[in-house]
């Protein structure tokens, strides 16, 4: 096996573990590169089929790509797609940097489907590489009643035993990718074949390294325009992947504190 | 971290080697690690500006450290919280740091980074030596099974270099970790903090005395974690899918291998098919064949019901089966662990409630030998033995290590965990899956009624369990006596009249003991069901055993326990086998080198310590007299 095979092997470990010990599931599909490898993970450790909802949460300020992508392979895909809206800007913590302002939207948008839907367990494609706080992370991360990230008092996961007993009213965040790189997405996107928005491949000298907001989500400097290239681009540079997320250079706890309310 | 910089890459495919770094709080592992980061160019050089601008705001020289302390909290605290997973590389391969943290009570975080390390560094102060967390890190590697430990005595620039205080620290460490059964390839002198990094990449020109790998060259001859494919097959049941006609019986493969066509034995269930075919999404041809680490989904030939949590083997070496076995532990609860807490049980995917029959020794981690005390506090580790209502398949860590370890759950939480050793306790496979299956009970057509009133009483098991010496025997053979002058079909069985026919082939291994006592079991039932008193006189050490016996018999059975100290059985030693056994002559003696489990609610308990045998007698005929004469 090489190291693809063991993410690969962990992944679909994850979420064989989160199907049977917990009722009522879900997954968070961004539609970004994480994402979709974390979709393709859950097919094959089901064998094809996606048994818990995919959930969009729809800021209304994504690129018209990435709807157009989600709605063509919730179908072609059979995935049972669940989206909700998010609160205007206005109604956001005043005290949190403009850039975070925007971003917790997403949370409250997430807080309100959970409220409706009630689940116990959500996976995430967050990766402990791409923010010095995610690298804190767990696979299977409890969050108290009011979604609040307790990192001082995680508890202990090893020898591939996760936690998985919880007091009622506990919601968990479930991590599959929590060990994945940047590139190894990107290596396991090109062996798998997996289909991605255009938008990561460069179009006139810049591309998107990362997928958020319109307004709040730049374009970095490349001219890699395949997989190939994008990989070999990553060997190279010197730029960190958030680069072009504003919020994350806002304020050096911005992130923790988005973190911290339960973003993603 | 970012990902952004070189070192990440990952192109070669190959795994990249996990490394824990442990040691006491502040023996210098962020700082280390820091600058191991930077010596071998894995930080951006906007990276480095931005910790030195932040060392500079807060009115300090640089902080190798600050580069692993995400948080906040921690930089103000001034000590890593939690866990910390760093990818750099050599020119000869790719590395994962795990940062375990060194403050006492962050023991379930340092078992979180290194429990699936495959090398470990321990960093000890060069000013401060040996520390007791020093000692007790060393510990917990060995329980977690890391397979290699080298030694990073940091800091040496604060003690002037000094070679003899070098050499104090080497002997002390190396002899300890010899003790733990780990051969370090290295002990390393270096400093981390100053502007010349010593040891690390480059050599030393402040150590000349030093001959030894830097820290770089160390790594690279570090030996990758052994392929677990040669071992037994142990494919743990993690979920049954039924997907479009299909039953996917779904879970990792932990050691060993599988192909279409074996016949796989499901432990505990002992249900057994075959492999029909390894299933898969995405891929152009169905697999043959699978091996440890994959994980895989096949069908089986026969609709068999197996479920979450038990375990697929061969036929040939299936895991263990037992209700009860020892454990070497450590223990991250508040709660203190004693004799007789329930706890959940987790060994792969299988759960069971499990009691804490005996906290057996708490490890002294300063000297290695037992504390004398029977209750294990937070951040402890210790020797227990936990015994379960049914079955459970599990391997002795030393064999099949990844079936050979469990954690422990209370409250919702991981407390703790450890490895699992059998020392003095048999397998049980053979006991419950050795029975004919395709026999029918011969129908009698003189009922048991019959027989009862013909005697006068009922027949009936009496149970003698206790230790050698205790005075089972020479109870039973008088009470015998006795009965049978009063009239009651009485007959004793012993070691002495099954020893040399019945049991004639069996020795003294747990195994067989245990078979001696089965055999024993079914053989005194059919005695009491002949409307016989069969007085059973057998040492009989394990709960599990006499359990058997009483299910063989039903409600004619009846447990006697013939109770007497070790101490005093040693003392009145008729057969010279207590000395024996202290001198090493006869292993697995029980009370000495194999436990005894005393009965919890005997029918009738008789204390020859107190007793005379007189007495004793004429307890157990008394008992006869009320409980089985027919009135």
């Amino acid at each position: 096996m090489n190291d693809l095979d063991h993410l690969e092997a962990e992944g679909i470990y994850i979420f064989r573990e989160a199907f049977n010990r917990l009722d009522n599931i879900a997954m968070l599909w961004s539609l970004g590169k994480d994402s979709n490898v974390m979709l393709w993970l859950a097919r094959k450790a089901f064998f094809g089929h996606v048994p818990f909802p995919v959930v969009h949460v729809d800021t209304e300020r994504k690129f018209p790509e990435m709807i157009e992508f989600r709605d063509r392979k919730a179908k072609e895909w059979g995935l049972n797609l669940i989206t909700g809206l998010c609160p205007p800007v206005e109604e956001m913590d005043p005290t949190l940097p403009p850039a975070a302002r925007s971003a917790a939207r997403k949370t409250v948008g997430l807080k309100w489907l959970n409220d409706k839907y009630k689940w116990t367990g959500i996976f995430a494609g967050i990766r402990r590489d791409e923010q010095a706080v995610r690298a804190k992370e767990r696979f299977f991360s409890p969050r108290g009643e009011t979604s609040e990230w307790d990192f001082r008092d995680q508890p202990p996961e090893f020898w591939g035993q996760f936690n998985t007993d919880f007091p009622p009213g506990t919601h968990l965040r479930i991590h599959p990718l929590l060990s994945w790189t940047e590139i190894d997405i990107w290596r396991y996107t090109q062996r798998e074949k997996i289909p991605t928005i255009s938008l990561y491949f460069s179009k006139n000298g810049k591309r998107y390294r990362s997928l958020g907001d319109q307004d709040i989500t730049f374009p970095v400097d490349s001219e890699a325009s395949t997989i190939d290239e994008i990989i070999q681009e990553l060997t190279t540079t010197t730029v960190s992947e958030r680069a072009g997320r504003a919020m994350d250079h806002e304020q050096e706890d911005a992130f923790e504190r988005l973190r911290r309310a339960g973003y993603m | 971290m970012s990902a952004a910089s070189k070192p990440h890459v990952t192109l070669s495919g190959q795994n990249p080697f996990q490394l824990v770094i442990v040691g006491h709080v502040d023996h210098g592992k962020s700082t280390f690690v820091g600058r191991l980061l930077y010596e071998t160019g894995a930080l951006p050089e906007s990276k480095v500006q931005q910790i030195r601008a932040v060392s500079e705001r807060r009115g300090q020289r640089m902080e190798w450290a600050f580069l692993l302390d995400a948080f906040q909290a921690e930089r103000d605290q001034g000590i890593t919280i939690d866990v910390s997973r760093i990818p750099f590389k050599t020119d000869r391969r790719q590395y994962v740091i795990i940062d375990a943290p060194g403050h006492k009570e962050f023991l379930k975080n340092m078992v979180t980074g290194a429990a699936d390390a495959e090398g470990a560094f321990l960093m000890i102060d060069a000013k401060e030596g040996l520390q007791e967390q020093s000692r007790r890190h060393a510990y917990l590697l060995s329980l977690m099974g890391t397979h290699q430990v080298s030694v990073l005595v940091t800091k040496m620039d604060l003690i002037n270099y000094d070679h003899a205080k070098f050499q104090k620290i080497e002997t002390d460490i190396r002899a300890y970790l010899r003790e733990l059964g780990f051969s370090p390839r290295a002990v390393v002198p270096i400093a981390a903090q100053g502007d010349e990094a010593d040891n690390i990449v480059h050599r030393s020109t402040n150590m000349l005395w030093y001959t030894g790998p830097t820290v770089v060259e160390l790594l690279d001859i570090l030996e990758p974690r052994p392929q677990n494919e040669q071992l037994p097959l142990r494919m743990p049941v993690q979920d049954v899918y039924r997907l479009d006609e299909r039953r996917i019986v779904a879970g990792q493969i932990e050691t060993g291998r599988l192909a279409v066509g074996d016949t796989l034995i499901f432990s505990p269930s002992g249900k057994t098919a075959k492999i029909n075919s390894i299933e898969g999404w995405n891929i152009s041809y169905k697999p043959n064949e699978a091996s440890a680490g994959q994980p895989v989904g096949f069908t089986l030939d026969q609709q068999i019901f197996v479920e979450r949590g038990e375990i697929a083997s061969h036929a040939i070496d299936p895991p263990i089966l037992t209700n009860v076995f020892r454990g070497s532990i450590f223990w991250f609860n508040d709660k203190p662990l004693r004799a007789g807490d329930v706890l959940k049980m987790k060994l792969t995917t299988a759960e069971h409630m499990v009691t804490v029959q005996s906290v057996d020794e708490v490890i002294d981690t300063e000297n290695l030998g037992g504390t004398g005390r029977n209750e294990v506090q937070r951040s402890e580790v210790a020797k227990v033995t936990l015994r379960a209502r049914g079955l459970m398949a599990l391997d002795e860590a030393s064999r099949a290590p990844l079936t050979g370890r469990f954690v422990l759950v209370d409250n919702f939480r991981i407390v703790g965990g450890g490895t699992i050793s059998m020392d003095g306790y048999p397998d049980q496979r053979d006991l419950v899956t050795k029975r004919g299956t395709n026999l029918t009970a011969s129908v009698t057509q003189v009922d048991r009624d019959a027989r009862w009133k013909r005697n006068g009483h009922k027949g009936a098991v009496l149970w003698m369990t206790g230790l050698s010496g205790a005075g089972k025997s020479t109870i039973a053979r008088e009470a015998e006596k006795v009965l049978f002058l009063k009239g009651f079909n009485v007959y004793v069985l012993d070691g002495d009249n099954v020893r040399g026919g019945l049991n004639a082939n069996l020795g003294f291994s747990p195994e067989d003991r245990a078979e001696n006592i089965r055999r024993v079991g079914e053989v005194a039932a059919l005695f009491a069901d002949a409307g016989i008193i069969c007085l059973a006189s057998f040492i009989s050490p394990y709960a599990s055993d006499r359990e058997r016996a009483r299910t063989a018999a039903g409600d004619a059975f009846h447990e006697v326990y013939v109770r007497a100290d070790l101490e005093v059985c040693e003392e009145r030693d008729p057969k010279g086998l207590y000395k024996k056994a202290r001198t090493g002559e006869i292993p697995d003696f029980t009370g000495i080198s194999a436990p005894y489990e005393a009965p919890d609610a005997p029918q009738l308990e008789i204390n020859t310590a107190a007793l005379s045998i007189d007495e004793g007698v004429a307890a157990l005929v008394a008992y006869v007299e009320q409980q089985i004469r027919l009135t």
